[in-house]
């Protein structure tokens, strides 16, 4: 079996994230990186399901030179083989240019032995529009079971495990398919000192998008079908105050809230 | 004017406050057609001719909501075809998300999501408020392709009462066979638990790690302050609430009137799921934590102290 996980690289949830004064992207080279928390889910469940066969593990990810650590951490945490596509046409790319970027990955890396599984985290920690594994699904002609929080395998039967606002579904589809899951579905391994050192010897593939047969035209910002207006730093919340409870604390809430007429 | 579609978010048709919300923002853009997926507009069709809907179009067909999005997105892009709105309102929900994102990519439109704000722009198409980076960050956007398809977040507008013709339409879904790939093969309600719906409340009580896992301090408060009942990450990892009612970044966005954080840390990840609430207190024995950054009135003390006494406090005044 052959599963392909998309991974993003991020800017640090942590750190002073901002964007770019000149085209409102986001900033990537001013701050920390690291592989998105919640890809980690998705590296994590691929090499659960690999394990359980004898299956393969390629990890994808797009984007600039830093975005490779990305896909190292998949490495180190197991995965088999890393793709990074890089090109600077691929800058500012939204979710429709990434969705074409990773489509046309996933049909190259399906080329020699065909892909059963496409495998992505919720939704990024960055943008966190949640879309790109629909999008890439619709691209790729591919049934998708989302936002799964368990996930069962038999044979090329998929069931997932679904928790709605209203309802909890359970949903099956048959591979190849695209699947996400959310940070409900396991615990994410560390990788070991062993899985770090293995992780040196594996094949790292970088393609551009002439290797993928996408033209540049089609990507990057000025190919996005949104654009943003303005960009504003919220102004940060006035501290309000902060009494100490000396038994009275309750009383001086509720007094606060009255005030406010909230109750 | 030109049509605008909102997808409505119902339950058996019994209509959810969002749909109202996004009804009046598309009465901001147009002329508002209601899009009915599934069974029930019986008793859907009064809200949405009391929100403002001039048209329902009815897509009822066990394909659309036996098997996952893809059914959906292919009707909706028959309907835009036939329709031609100017824009199309679609919910925040999961699968309202997806049916919106793979309905973008058939029909070639720019897809904005979680707009906290949508207003007309200049040339009368959607200009987009947007809260980016854990609250951080206002953005503005617009789409400059296709058919605007915007995912609107609650909260987002106060429903106005306007009545709408709500001329009904039935309009034949075709869903081809390649569509029906993942199959919903059981579907089982949650357990109702008589308080408002977290993303809807307007004031939200919610409990973390200092709870120590008893949230019934924390749930008596928000009962008598009428409040829906939140949890952080580090309770639910806990499993001492269930992941649905978290709030942050994995969990639900909520945006409140009044958010009342007990025993929360406020990391990041928390934060980018209430910064936006108007008013935000908070319980919590540390002096120091993040949390106090943020809040309008912060009590340090023990939750266990505090909230029963603020309960009894709410008793009193309302006698």
């Amino acid at each position: 079996m052959k599963i392909v996980v998309c991974v993003k690289h991020v800017p640090d949830a942590t750190a002073k994230r901002s964007f770019d004064a000149a085209d409102h992207t986001v900033d990537r080279a001013g701050v920390d990186g690291l592989l998105s928390e919640l890809d980690e889910y998705a590296v994590e469940e691929a090499l659960t399901i690999a394990a359980a066969g004898d299956g393969e593990v390629v990890v994808l990810t797009v984007g600039p030179e830093q975005a490779l650590d990305a896909a190292r951490k998949s490495l180190q945490m197991g995965a088999h083989a890393a793709v990074h596509v890089v090109d600077d046409a691929v800058h500012g790319s939204d979710a429709f240019g990434t969705s074409l970027v990773l489509a046309k990955a996933v049909e190259k890396i399906g080329s020699d032995t065909s892909v059963d599984i496409v495998l992505c985290g919720m939704a990024s920690t960055d943008g966190a529009m949640g879309v790109v594994p629909a999008m890439l699904a619709e691209r790729l002609g591919l049934p998708q079971v989302t936002f799964a929080a368990e996930v069962t395998i038999d044979s090329t039967k998929v069931t997932a495990r679904r928790d709605g606002d209203v309802a909890t579904e359970t949903v099956e589809a048959t591979m190849p398919l695209v699947l996400s899951v959310t940070d409900q579905i396991n615990e994410p391994r560390y990788p070991s000192f062993k899985g770090i050192m293995a992780a040196k010897k594996k094949t790292v593939e970088t393609w551009s998008l002439a290797d993928l047969g996408v033209d540049p035209s089609e990507v990057g910002l000025a190919a996005s079908w949104t654009s943003v207006q303005e960009v504003a730093a919220r102004p940060p919340r006035s501290h309000g105050e902060v009494v100490t409870d000396d038994g009275d604390g309750g009383r001086q809430l509720v007094e606060y809230l009255a005030g406010q007429k909230l109750i | 004017m030109s049509e605008i579609l909102v997808l409505v978010d119902h339950v058996d048709g019994a209509v959810r406050k969002t749909t109202t919300e996004l009804l009046t923002i598309a009465r901001r853009l147009g002329e508002p057609s209601a899009v009915f997926v599934g069974a029930g507009i019986d008793a859907a069709r009064e809200t949405l001719a009391a929100y403002g809907a001039d048209k329902i179009y009815i897509l009822d067909s066990d394909a659309l909501t036996d098997y996952l999005v893809v059914p959906q997105a292919e009707a909706l892009a028959q309907l835009m075809a036939s329709a031609s709105p100017a824009a199309v309102l679609v919910p925040s929900t999961p699968e309202a998300r997806e049916v919106a994102a793979r309905l973008a990519v058939k029909t070639e439109s720019g897809l904005i999501t979680d707009a906290v704000d949508v207003q007309p722009g200049p040339d009368g198409s959607p200009l987009t408020t947007q809260s980016v980076f854990a609250g951080g960050f206002t953005v503005q956007a617009s789409v400059t392709r296709g058919t605007p398809i915007v995912i609107v977040k609650p909260n987002s507008a106060t429903p106005e009462q306007t009545a709408g013709a709500a001329v009904e339409e039935t309009v034949d879904v075709v869903v081809s066979e390649g569509a029906k790939t993942a199959q919903v093969v059981k579907r089982e309600p949650r357990t109702k638990s008589g308080r408002p719906e977290l993303t809807e409340a307007a004031i939200v009580v919610s409990g973390g790690r200092g709870t120590g896992g008893d949230f019934s301090d924390v749930e008596a408060l928000a009962d008598a302050l009428g409040a829906a009942v939140g949890a952080s990450r580090a309770a639910v990892d806990s499993g001492w609430y269930p992941h649905s009612y978290q709030v942050g970044q994995t969990g639900k966005t909520v945006s409140p009137q009044l958010y009342v954080a007990n025993g929360i840390s406020g990391a990041i990840q928390h934060r980018a799921g209430m910064q936006t609430a108007r008013t935000i207190v908070a319980v919590n024995k540390d002096a120091e934590a993040p949390i106090f950054e943020l809040v309008d009135f912060g009590v340090v003390g023990d939750l266990k102290q505090v909230l029963p006494q603020a309960t009894e406090e709410i008793a009193r005044r309302k006698g």
